[in-house]
Order: C-alpha cells, then structure tokens, then sequence
C-alpha cells in the first residue's frame, strides 16, 4: 500500500515545526477542596410559569421547614410573584405599562409554560389542586415568609419593569444585585435555577 | 404515667409539603421538652415526618395509624 503524500497546507506546521516545539509537562492535578457542608439553598426563580414557581414555592417551604436556611432570588419573570396579586398595572413608562397588561402580574395569575389554553390549564390545576388538598403558589410563599425564608427581590428586573417597594408583597427584602447571589454561592451553598 | 400534649396541629386532608411546613411553624410555639400531635392523610407523610425528625432534632415519639388517619407525637428539641 503506498501513502499518498498530503498536499501541503499554506501556513500549516510542518513535523519539523512539532520536534521543536517545547514539550509541556502536565500540572499535576489538583486535590479536590473539601467542601464545607452547608445547610443551606438558593433557588433562583427567573422563569415565572405557574408549574417551576410551585416547585419553587414547595422546595422553599419544605426546606424552611426542615431547618434550612432558605433564600430566593426572584429575577425576569419570575419576579411577577412579588407584585400585589391586586396590582393590575404597574411601570412609569408606556412600554412598561403595556408589558404590565400584556403579562397580569401576582402570584395567583402566573400561567403554564404548556398546556395553558388561555387560562383553561392553571383553573384545571387549581381545582385538582384543590380537590386534593395541594397548597398553591400564593399559600406556599406566604408559609415560607413566615419560616423565615429570605426573599430577595432582583434589583434590575425592579428597574426594567418600572415597580417599586410598595408594588411589593409584605416580607420582601432588600433589593440586591448577581453579586450577592453569587457571593453566597461561592460561599458553597447550593442554587437551583427555575 | 399520662404524656401531656401541649399542642395538637390538624393536618388532615392536606397534602405534601403542608403537614410538615404547618409542623415546623407549630412546633416553633412550643418551649424544648413540649410534645405535639399531628394527624395527617398525605401517605407520603410517614416517610416524611420520620425524616423531618432526623433533619431538625425534633424526636418523633410515635409515629401510628388509625384507619387512613396517621398520627404523630414530636417532642420539641
């Protein structure tokens, strides 16, 4: 079997141009850091839909219950549960406005991210819901306030959206930026993102 | 030798996670020693309450069963 030589390519390193390269001993590699155990969550709400903001609501509240130290971070659309459920507007500017209307804000009006049939969805799942004795959104947040779980609102997404502290629900904390977040992150405790 | 109960919390009829989150913010009334008493529905809530108990220190005294009716004893940490 004969090789066909390869046709050279303008600019390519040769084999020449490899022997001389300098041969890069691998670092060795690192001990994993032991990490300290935390008993604590971050939960980042950023979507909004009315299925990951239970599950959001659920995990705060269990783990609050269970001793943890809880905090969300309520971002983008996710932010829309913190409005007053009997807020229907809010902004400063028109398109703020618009956006208001276009997307009712509070707990009790998020909607599926499937299977949401302009409203037919969330009302089926409020009545199974009901029928089976499942808390909703609303009722779960309002329970993990009042097991001390911290509710940091997003700081930007307040500004985008054109909301201020009184558009807010009672036990809301201090608006705070990524940074925070991220400080506590760094500091080990674990974040899910919903 | 009577076990006094110092709070009774109706949980029945509610389900995941409402038994254990209406437990943590009962219990939080009582002072250490103090016992309180759960009834639940939820079927998940016998694995539950055993492993809130574990995660939180309170002790779970009893843990039995009266037709679809669970009940729990918790002696506050």
């Amino acid at each position: 079997m004969t090789t066909t030589a390869r046709p050279e390519i303008p600019g390519a390193f040769s084999r020449e141009d490899y022997a001389a390269a300098p041969i890069i001993e691998p670092k060795p590699a690192r001990a994993p850091e032991r990490r300290t155990k935390t008993n604590s969550l971050i939960l980042i709400a950023e979507s909004g839909d009315l299925e990951k903001t239970w599950a959001t609501t659920i995990l705060a509240s269990s783990a609050a219950a269970s001793g943890m130290d809880v905090t969300i971070f309520f971002t983008f659309w996710g932010f829309m549960a913190l409005v007053k459920p009997e807020k229907r507007t809010f902004g400063e500017t028109w398109m703020q406005k618009m956006l208001s209307v276009m997307n009712r804000p509070g707990i009790d009006h998020l909607k599926l991210s499937r299977l949401n049939f302009a409203g037919m969805g969330p009302w089926m799942m409020g009545k199974l819901a009901k029928e089976n004795g499942i808390a909703k959104p609303g009722e779960l947040l309002e329970m993990a306030i009042a097991l001390g779980v911290t509710i940091l609102p997003c700081q930007m997404s307040m500004d985008m959206f054109g909301l201020k502290r009184e558009d807010l629900i009672e036990g809301v904390g201090e608006p705070v930026g990524a940074a925070t977040v991220l400080a506590m992150i760094a500091d080990g405790t674990p974040a899910l993102f919903l | 030798m009577t076990v006094q109960i110092a709070q009774r919390l109706d949980a029945r009829n509610l389900s995941c996670p409402m038994p254990i989150v209406k437990t943590a913010i009962a219990i939080k009334a009582l002072v250490s020693g103090e016992l309180l008493e759960v009834l639940a529905t939820d079927k998940g809530s016998v694995k539950d309450f055993a492993a809130w108990s574990r995660t939180t220190g309170n002790e779970l005294v009893e843990s039995t069963s009266e037709g679809p009716v669970f009940r729990f004893l918790l002696r506050k940490k």
